[in-house]
């Protein structure tokens, strides 16, 4: 399965998910933010960093890159997306999911390993979870605040369109502890927390059994793939 | 060069750090200032003299791309008057 990585000016962890998709079984195919053609992949990663400076707002910018126009048009047709960091920043100025993004509640960047809940295992990126598991992958952000009106959350809550939430604390006040958000079809994910840096031991957070062995970001990839490595 | 003008506000009731950061720095040199709220300017700079038609493609633009209507208010989207 080819999954496509956009790398836009200022994103950092492109590699990492191409890395992700690889350990996952997939075939990351990089691709360039100026550029409309998506080389016929079969799902797409918007990676966390930054992108055009974050000027004006986070994601603002690339939310109109040529790359993200196409990624919309395919969305809509059900190409499966993720974003991650600013890549959910980048789909939520896209308007591919509802609501805002802003500084965080306390005003501090926050890098912590971050447990959440999955609240909706019926997507295509988070197939593999069980319904209501507790998984731990690393948070870091500065604009991780989540907001929407309240008939924006209501319509989230009753359609089931919260993928994940922040579990023991709430590091950036996001409202109702979102930490990500799927669409109605499944097919699109975002989330402020960093699923590619759990995805091989010794490099993700620590777990009960030992340091850094938490590699609970793979099934994200693995669940698009739709197939269970090693 | 003729300008339209943009002004965008964050809302009301969301919190404005930049604006309460710069009250207290005011408050602390003695002004009488209760509270300060940051927004932003932007200039579109046009070749030719803006028309109605430009103000409402600039409102639009306004609307769709330089703000965000979840956490940010439109202000004003003007000509302004060249001296």
């Amino acid at each position: 399965m080819k999954i496509g990585v956009i790398t836009y000016p200022g994103s950092l962890d492109d590699r990492d998910a191409q890395r992700a998709i690889k350990l996952a079984g997939g075939t990351p195919v990089p691709l360039w933010h100026a550029s409309d053609d998506l080389k016929n992949i079969d799902a797409v990663v918007l990676p966390g960093g930054f992108s055009y400076g974050d000027y004006l707002r986070c994601g603002a910018i690339a939310a109109q890159a040529p790359a993200t126009k196409e990624v919309i048009k395919k969305a809509e047709k059900g190409l499966p997306v993720l974003g991650i960091c600013n890549g959910f920043q980048v789909l939520v100025e896209a308007h591919l999911l509802p609501g805002g993004l802003i500084r965080n509640e306390k005003q501090h960047f926050v890098c912590r390993d971050q447990r959440l809940h999955v609240e909706n295992n019926n997507t295509r990126w988070t197939g593999m979870f069980e319904q209501n598991e507790e998984i731990t992958i690393p948070l870091k952000n500065g604009e991780g605040g989540y907001i929407a009106d309240e008939e924006t959350l209501k319509y989230l809550e009753g359609e089931d369109l919260i993928a994940f939430r922040y579990l023991d604390v709430n590091p950036n006040g996001s409202m109702n502890e979102i930490a990500g958000l799927t669409n109605t079809k499944g097919n699109i994910v975002g989330l402020m927390p960093h699923p590619e840096h759990a995805v091989e031991p010794g490099f993700g957070p620590d777990t009960p059994v030992a340091t850094r062995s938490g590699i609970d970001g793979l099934r994200f990839f693995q669940s698009v793939i739709g197939q269970v490595v090693g | 060069m003729p300008k339209i003008i943009v002004e965008i506000m964050p809302k009301q009731d969301l919190l404005d750090p930049q604006g309460k950061a710069v009250a207290n720095a005011l408050k602390r040199a003695g002004n009488d200032i209760e509270t300060t709220r940051i927004g932003k300017r932007i200039e579109l700079h046009y070749k030719n003299q803006p028309t109605e038609k430009d103000l409402e493609k600039a409102k639009e633009l306004a609307k769709d791309f330089l703000s965000n209507s979840v956490i940010e208010d439109v202000v004003d989207v003007y000509i302004e008057e060249q001296n």
